[in-house]
């Protein structure tokens, strides 16, 4: 029984973890970048939320769609400023580029917030089912992340928009030769990337206390994530995000609770090394 | 180059001077930084610490630094402190922000050393932090109160210097063992779930130690990285029919703990955490708080005064618990925790140090607080003083609060271990 | 270059001995870490681990087998070096920002492994007893002690890096960080070529870091593996110039004197890493030389002396 409860916890959070890896997960798909700033990204949305329900009472829920278009122009205005000019360079540039905006928004951050961390008092009762109690928070952002997902499927693939940034991630001088506005779609996608990550930022911020550095463990749950489902397709970094909530939930109960690490980290090499393309594979 | 500063160090480390002084003959030219002569004056002080302002033990730092630097203005307000052959001596206080990080503690107590001069140094708060401050203090000849660390391990290391106004770790949670058997007579079952760091590593080593010489079964024993936030994977190890669970580490963690405690149910019939139930934000967490023990260092409840210092044969100083109380709750506008206490405290202790060996010289301030045994608003003061744990407290008791609803339904904290000298009984957890 | 080692070295004093020592140390593991980066173009976001697994492995051997100082840090460096022969045989056939993210995770899995491995002494780490300084003729002289083999490994570290430059070893490095494939057709071996430069640049880092163990008397998981410093490191590797040998040196005096002014300052205490951050992003879209390739392309007649 302790064992189907742990399993639970470890997949609802499961779902919001792959909602964050896929705005990694679709930024590397549509323009070889891997954003280091995504944990940023994170924390400002748990931030978002936190000032808006703590200055204005706004139900964190609600806010959802405000977090997500804050992520939005934050994204957009990354991309703009340190993304555009080094999409052709080598690797290294983007790395380091999208490491820089990093260091920026936690310096601000840490001046504007302090370090000290902050809690969303919020409590959105439990879900009693016999012996199994599940917190309200957490199905909450499960379901928020399911509907995200979803509405993400949608966008890319019913959509002008999505459509044309699908085209550029396959081939990006193809889809200008067909006349789509590369810049446009990249640009678009970037921002769709860290809206992402805002919004699982601001589901998180519902049930765990955060601080400016809390997207750093984010983050690198992210890369495993999107390791293990490959790199660029981001159904895989939904299911990725299962797999791994689905392994915190379950080795503690075997292991003492502070070897997760050592084993996600672990498992994170061993994908890398023997198979780069993710376990569902590369799209 | 002899200055005060240097005279001291001179004394100890006769060796370093002769390396300096062959390095001045060679490079006597190329003067990259020259120490001024101190006005060797013994008409001013410095007092030089760290505080967590910002950073995960921010809510502890800054009470800790509120208790310092009240003393700090009492101080000068009065004067200065008072020598018996009649100077004055003023107090200036220096501190800097450490963000509750580690290097920026090593850095800035080296700074408060060699560029700020201080002359005695308080322990930023945490035995963690504390820890890596006390090497700065050794290595530099400069004696270190401190406060808000009550890790048993740093005074295991051969420092001279360092004194302990906490009591140890060591101590911490064994009267909950006491106090459960008390009212729970049928107890068995103990769950233990702290923070990796070594102030709680050392808390609930002893804890297991003590609670299965009592005939306890820990049922877990597992430690927590300091920052985490996800308590559900040692929620769900917990055993449901586990009748305590003890453990904690610092204010933020704990508090989380006791909120996932409180959203998952959890049926134990005593919680006992560290250092966020004596804090009054605890009673934020609202219905999660209720029932929560949590052991302290001092509470403004608490009963010691000059009658209780006579009964115990011991001298008598400074203001007392009332007064101190009053005092603080007019200048910060909160009520005190033991976090104000201890750093009050911890001037208090230089401050009759001080005055026993009429000096400021930092060898005759350590036979005074070597020979130090006094009763204070705070609890009875006194180290050991041996080799193997030079520095650490030995007359300091920890007494035991938990958190109840009064009459009127609001929050309170209740005193309620020790037996002899509690406000009220100890109520077990609510259901869930 | 030697010159102005030695024009440290004559302080005589503790408070200027404290500063220069943190930037010693950052000089020497910038100049490491450009072995790896600068001249194969691998780079190593979490290069900070041979810095915690040496210093880790050094401070046990000192703290719980009483190794003399010098001895220690050696076997620390040696640890490390090791640590890296082993670890590029899996990581090293990655490429560009796989093994970048690579690396992230090694730091985090190492990190995560000391924090629970009790001989190290777990989440709590290892400390000295402070009777171990006497062994060295007492606290202050223990600290001079440690600040000389800090200017020497930072030498050693920088000579290593000018030799490789202008070796043919080197030039084989460079043309991996050209064009790989190239390279491996012209015949370089660049297995063996990058596990070289990868251990070499693991070394002094694992050397490093014993010394600074051994000055704060104790060493925690939380200290040892601070992935915040390995990008440091980059910035200042980056912001000097990479593949030159001067750029490291150049990059972290830069750096540290920005960041040590700005941390004592209350209006920047928090700001440094934004500034930083600014820096680094300035360097990227404009400099992507650094300081010191930039000097070089400006100025080809100085290309001589800015090795």
């Amino acid at each position: 029984m302790g064992n189907l409860i742990s399993l639970l916890d470890g997949v609802l959070i499961g779902f919001v973890y792959g909602l964050s890896a896929m705005g990694l997960s679709l930024i590397w798909g549509v323009m070889k970048v891997i954003n280091l700033s995504h944990g940023a990204m994170m924390a400002l949305g748990m931030f978002f939320s936190y000032q808006a329900f703590s200055k204005l009472g706004i139900n964190p829920y609600l806010a959802l769609p405000g977090v997500a278009v804050f992520g939005m122009l934050i994204g957009l205005l990354i991309y703009g400023v340190a993304v555009h000019r080094v999409l052709s360079g080598p690797h290294l540039s983007s790395l380091l580029a999208t490491f820089a905006v990093n260091m920026i928004i936690i310096g601000v951050g840490t001046a504007v917030f302090s370090t000290s961390p902050r809690n969303i008092d919020y409590s959105a009762g439990a879900v009693v089912v016999g012996d199994i109690r599940l917190p309200g928070t957490r199905l909450l952002a499960a379901a928020a992340a399911i509907l995200f997902a979803a509405l993400l499927y949608l966008f890319l693939y019913r959509t002008r928009s999505g459509k044309a940034i699908r085209a550029v991630a396959n081939n990006r001088e193809a889809a200008e030769l067909m006349g789509i506005a590369p810049t446009r779609s990249l640009a678009l996608s970037f921002g769709i990337g860290t809206s992402l990550a805002a919004l699982a930022g601001g589901l998180i911020a519902t049930f765990f206390p955060f601080t400016i550095l809390s997207g750093g463990t984010y983050e690198l749950k992210s890369f495993v994530i999107c390791v293990l489902g490959g790199l660029g397709n981001p159904l895989g970094a939904l299911l990725g995000g299962l797999i791994l909530g689905g392994i915190e939930g379950v080795i503690p109960t075997f292991m003492p609770v502070s070897w997760v690490p050592v084993v996600e980290f672990g498992l994170f090499i061993l994908v890398l090394v023997l198979r780069p393309g993710g376990l569902l594979g590369e799209k | 180059m002899k200055v005060s500063h240097r005279g001291r160090l001179k004394g100890k480390w006769g060796e370093a001077s002769k390396h300096q002084g062959w390095c001045r003959v060679l490079w006597g030219t190329i003067a990259l930084a020259v120490m001024p002569v101190s006005a060797a004056s013994d008409r001013t002080v410095v007092v030089g610490f760290t505080a967590s302002q910002t950073g995960k033990l921010n809510v502890e730092g800054i009470r800790q630094i509120n208790g310092v630097n009240l003393w700090v203005e009492q101080v000068n307000a009065a004067g200065g402190i008072r020598l018996a052959d009649g100077t004055l001596l003023k107090v200036t206080a220096k501190f800097y922000d450490d963000e509750s990080n580690k290097s920026r503690v090593q850095e800035l107590y080296t700074r408060l050393i060699c560029a700020d001069k201080a002359d005695f140094l308080i322990s930023p708060y945490s035995s963690g932090l504390a820890d890596a401050a006390a090497v700065i203090a050794q290595q530099q000849n400069r004696i270190m109160i401190a406060v808000g660390a009550a890790s048993d391990s740093t005074y295991k290391k051969g420092y001279t210097l360092v004194y302990q106004a906490y009591t140890p770790a060591s101590r911490y949670l064994t009267g909950a063992v006491d106090l459960l058997m008390k009212y729970e007579p049928g107890a068995r079952k103990l769950a233990v779930v702290n923070e990796k760091d070594k102030f709680s590593t050392d808390v609930v080593v002893e804890l297991k130690k003590y609670a299965e010489a009592k005939g306890f079964e820990v049922v877990l024993f597992e430690g927590y990285d300091t920052g985490a936030a996800d308590f559900a994977p040692f929620i769900n190890k917990i055993p449901p029919d586990t009748d305590a669970i003890m453990g904690g580490g610092h204010f933020a963690d704990t508090s989380t703990f006791a909120r996932q405690l409180y959203e998952k149910g959890s049926r134990a019939k005593m919680v006992a955490l560290l250092v966020a139930p004596p804090e009054p934000k605890f009673a934020e967490l609202g219905e999660a708080a209720v029932g929560v023990i949590g052991s302290s260092q001092w509470e403004p409840s608490a009963r010691y005064s000059g009658e209780t210092a006579k009964a115990m044969g011991v001298q008598w100083y400074g203001p007392g618990v009332a007064d101190f109380e009053a005092m603080y709750q007019a200048r910060f506008h909160e009520e005190p925790s033991y976090h104000s206490a201890g750093g009050y405290a911890a001037g208090l202790l230089l401050e009759k140090a001080i005055k026993d060996c009429v000096s400021t010289d930092t060898e005759k301030v350590k036979s005074a607080l070597d020979a130090m045994d006094i009763m204070t608003f705070y609890g009875r003061l006194s180290f050991i003083v041996t080799p193997e744990s030079h520095g650490l407290q030995k007359g300091h008791e920890m007494i035991y609060i938990q958190w109840q609803r009064d009459a009127k339904g609001a929050l309170v904290k209740r005193l309620v271990w020790p037996k002899e000298t509690s406000d009220a009984d100890a109520i077990p957890m609510p259901k869930r | 270059m030697l010159a102005w080692g030695t024009i440290v070295w004559g302080g005589g004093n503790d408070a200027t001995r404290e500063k220069a020592f943190t930037l010693i140390m950052f000089v020497g593991l910038a100049g490491s870490l450009n072995i790896l980066l600068g001249y194969t173009g691998y780079v190593s976001f979490g290069h900070i681990v041979f810095f915690g697994l040496g210093g880790y492995m050094g401070f046990y051997l000192l703290a719980g087998h009483g190794w003399s100082l010098p001895l220690a840090s050696l076997a620390g460096g040696v640890f490390s070096a090791a640590i890296a022969g082993l670890l590029g045989l899996a990581v090293l056939r990655l490429r560009g920002a796989y093994f970048a993210l690579a690396t992230i995770g090694v730091n985090e899995a190492a990190r995560a492994f000391v924090s629970n491995f009790e001989p190290f002494g777990g989440s709590t780490g290892m400390s000295l007893n402070f009777s171990t300084y006497q062994q060295y003729g007492g606290a202050g002289k223990a600290l001079w002690l440690t600040f000389d083999l800090m200017v020497a490994v930072t030498a050693a570290a920088l000579l290593a890096s000018a030799l490789i430059k202008n070796s043919r070893f080197g030039l084989g490095l460079l043309a991996i960080r050209e064009d790989e494939d190239a390279a491996m057709v012209m015949g370089v071996r660049t297995p063996r070529a990058k596990t070289i430069a990868y251990m070499a640049s693991a070394f002094f880092p694992g050397v490093i870091g014993t010394l600074y163990f051994f000055k704060n008397g104790n060493v925690e998981p939380g200290d040892a593996f601070q992935l915040n410093m390995s990008i440091e490191l980059l910035v200042m590797v980056m912001l000097g110039g990479q593949g030159t040998v001067l750029g490291p040196l150049l990059g972290a005096v830069t750096y540290q004197g920005m960041r040590g002014y700005m941390l004592t300052s209350p209006l920047f205490k928090d700001l440094h890493l934004a500034v930083a951050g600014a820096v680094l992003l300035l360097i990227i879209l404009f400099v992507p030389a650094g300081f010191v390739g930039w000097l070089r392309e400006r100025f080809p007649k100085l290309r001589g002396v800015l090795e």
